[in-house]
């Protein structure tokens, strides 16, 4: 390697982090220059120390919030899955239930929290099933779109061998569903955290959303930041593992990434 | 008469007219089609792109069902997918997540009797596998997935798999459409070959005039759309048949002979 192509490859290494620190750097400076007010818009510093400050319950409640998306998001795959294989597999259930899915798709969740509180009162389930309604869809539209996409000459080939339609499924639509299905879950998961939030901060005495309302009410302005800093790592790892799980159980789907990286 | 049709045909279909489910305009898409194959016969099929070529091998393997006439394979009249019968089509269709190996096994998960023997005989029906891939030049490569060969090599896997269960009746769906020249002329050996030694009845489908004489016992000629069978030629060169045979005034002569049914058809259309 030349010397020239080391050092690019140094840069391009450093940058992300150079951003980073370059973005709450500028950000610092701005709010100082301007003298800015703490309920506006806090310092990255401010934003630090209350970080600090407030580790502890937001540690515990990160780790209550990553359970409710944790359990919603379970719900879903469970419930998507089983879902998105029956509308694949059948041409009556997806003809029969497609508008109605679409139609409570259609529905913002954060609008389902209120009747959910009336049901369940407030406290862990309405996070839990408003993240596992927010979340599902679309890992039944994938899994049913791998079902019902599989090549007709695929199943002619299997078909001409007197193959059942429930052996075409299991040999051939199930392992072609897969890629879509760990696809889905990136998109499930990000979904289900918001509806978790989303609940947490509406209906529920513990989780980040909720740690967020109580410090918005006391217009406690940089733990609110810091909540919001506390959202992203989580939101990061969650995602993170999703695309990791993907990567091992379908590595044969992304071969052309593979091949080109 | 000719004397062939008091010998019991193979692939008997008789007066057939077929009208898709899909079909907008519902205009048949073959029509009054007669076609007669001997077992361990090789027989082509040519005819211009959409006069129903594919659709008389999926009424030949009990994929669609004919609204008119009758088929008849192996003695009995087609009412569901017949399960002596492998195929092949141009696209290779391998399925991306088994190696290629796993590949090749997958009609014994489905045909009876290998179905029910294949997790206590894995061994036997692995060699099997094995072997037939030695014979079309891929000896060693089944624990390769299929996106890792090429598409030649993906055709002769195809090969492979439709040959796999010992079907009496190989329907070839353009098989060799795909590939380079090269490639095809060894594809063409290597299935002349299998015929030879095995002795199956094949359909070939093609719209290639040489590789239909070189390789078939009996050519049909199909007008367009809606297909019938509008010659039908015996090639009687010699076998076993050399990819030198090609270059003969008697190969030359059928292929020439093909050419101008075919023109007439384009014509007709
Ligand atoms: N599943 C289907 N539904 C409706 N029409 C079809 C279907 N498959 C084929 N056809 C029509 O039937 C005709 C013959 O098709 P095909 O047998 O595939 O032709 P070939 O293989 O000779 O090119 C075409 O005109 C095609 O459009
Ligand atoms: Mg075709």
């Amino acid at each position: 390697m030349t010397h020239a192509k080391r050092r690019r490859r140094a840069i391009l290494a450093a940058a992300p982090w150079v951003f980073t620190l370059g973005f709450f750097l500028i950000w610092e400076l701005l709010v100082r220059a301007t003298g800015t007010s703490t309920f506006v818009l806090p310092a990255p510093s401010l934003i630090a120390e209350a970080l600090w400050q407030f580790r502890g319950p937001l540690s515990l409640h990160s780790f209550h919030t990553a359970w409710m998306t944790f359990a919603g998001f379970a719900l879903a795959v469970v419930f998507g899955l089983l879902l998105g294989m029956a509308l694949g597999a059948s041409r009556l259930v997806h003809a029969g239930s497609y508008p109605l899915l679409v139609g409570f798709n259609a529905i913002p969740k954060v609008a389902v929290v209120p009747i959910l509180v009336i049901w369940f009162g407030v406290g862990w389930l309405p996070p839990v099933l408003t993240a596992f309604l927010i979340s599902f869809f679309p890992i039944v539209v994938n899994v049913a779109t791998g079902l019902a996409t599989i090549e007709p000459e695929t199943e002619d080939v299997l078909r001409a061998l007197g193959a059942s339609k429930r052996d075409i499924i299991v040999k051939v639509g199930i392992p072609r569903a897969m890629p879509y299905f760990f696809g889905s879950l990136k998109v499930a998961i990000t979904l289900a955290f918001v509806g978790s939030v989303i609940a947490e901060y509406n209906a529920s005495n513990f989780g980040v959303g909720n740690l967020m309302a109580r410090a918005s009410a006391d217009f406690n302005v940089p733990l609110l930041f810091a909540a919001l800093i506390a959202l992203a790592v989580l939101g990061v790892i969650m995602y993170a593992a999703t695309a990791i799980v993907e990567k091992r159980m379908t590595g044969w789907a992304q071969r052309s990434q593979m091949a080109s990286a | 008469m000719h004397p062939e049709t008091f010998v019991q045909a193979f692939v008997d279909i008789h007066d057939v007219t077929h009208v898709y489910a899909g079909a907008e305009d519902g205009a048949p898409a073959v029509e009054h089609m007669t076609l007669k194959v001997r077992e361990g016969e090789f027989a082509a099929i040519v005819g211009p792109s959409g006069c129903g070529k594919s659709t008389v091998m999926k009424l030949a393997t009990g994929l669609q069902f004919p609204a008119k006439g009758t088929v008849i394979v192996g003695g009995e009249e087609v009412t569901k997918p017949v399960k002596l019968a492998g195929m092949a089509f141009q696209n290779p269709v391998m399925l991306p997540w088994r190696t290629t190996l796993d590949n090749l096994l997958l009609p014994l998960e489905i045909v009876e009797p290998h179905r029910s023997r294949l997790r206590r005989h894995k061994a036997e029906y692995v060699a099997r596998a094995e072997h037939l891939l030695a014979e079309v030049g891929l000896a060693g490569q089944g624990s390769k997935f299929p996106w890792q060969l090429s598409g030649g090599m993906q055709q002769r896997a195809s090969l492979c798999r439709s040959l796999i269960h010992g079907p009496k009746l190989l329907m070839l769906d353009e098989p060799f459409g795909a590939l380079d020249a090269f490639t095809r002329e060894e594809l063409w050996c290597i299935i002349r070959d299998l015929h030879a030694e095995q002795g199956f009845t094949v359909i070939l489908v093609t719209h290639d005039l040489r590789e239909a004489v070189f390789l078939a016992d009996r050519v049909f000629c199909m007008s367009a759309r809606p297909g019938r069978i509008i010659a039908e030629r015996e090639v009687d060169l010699p076998r076993p048949r050399d990819l030198e045979v090609m270059y003969t005034a008697a190969f030359t002569d059928i292929v020439h002979e093909l050419r101008g049914h075919i023109a007439d058809a384009r014509q007709a259309a």
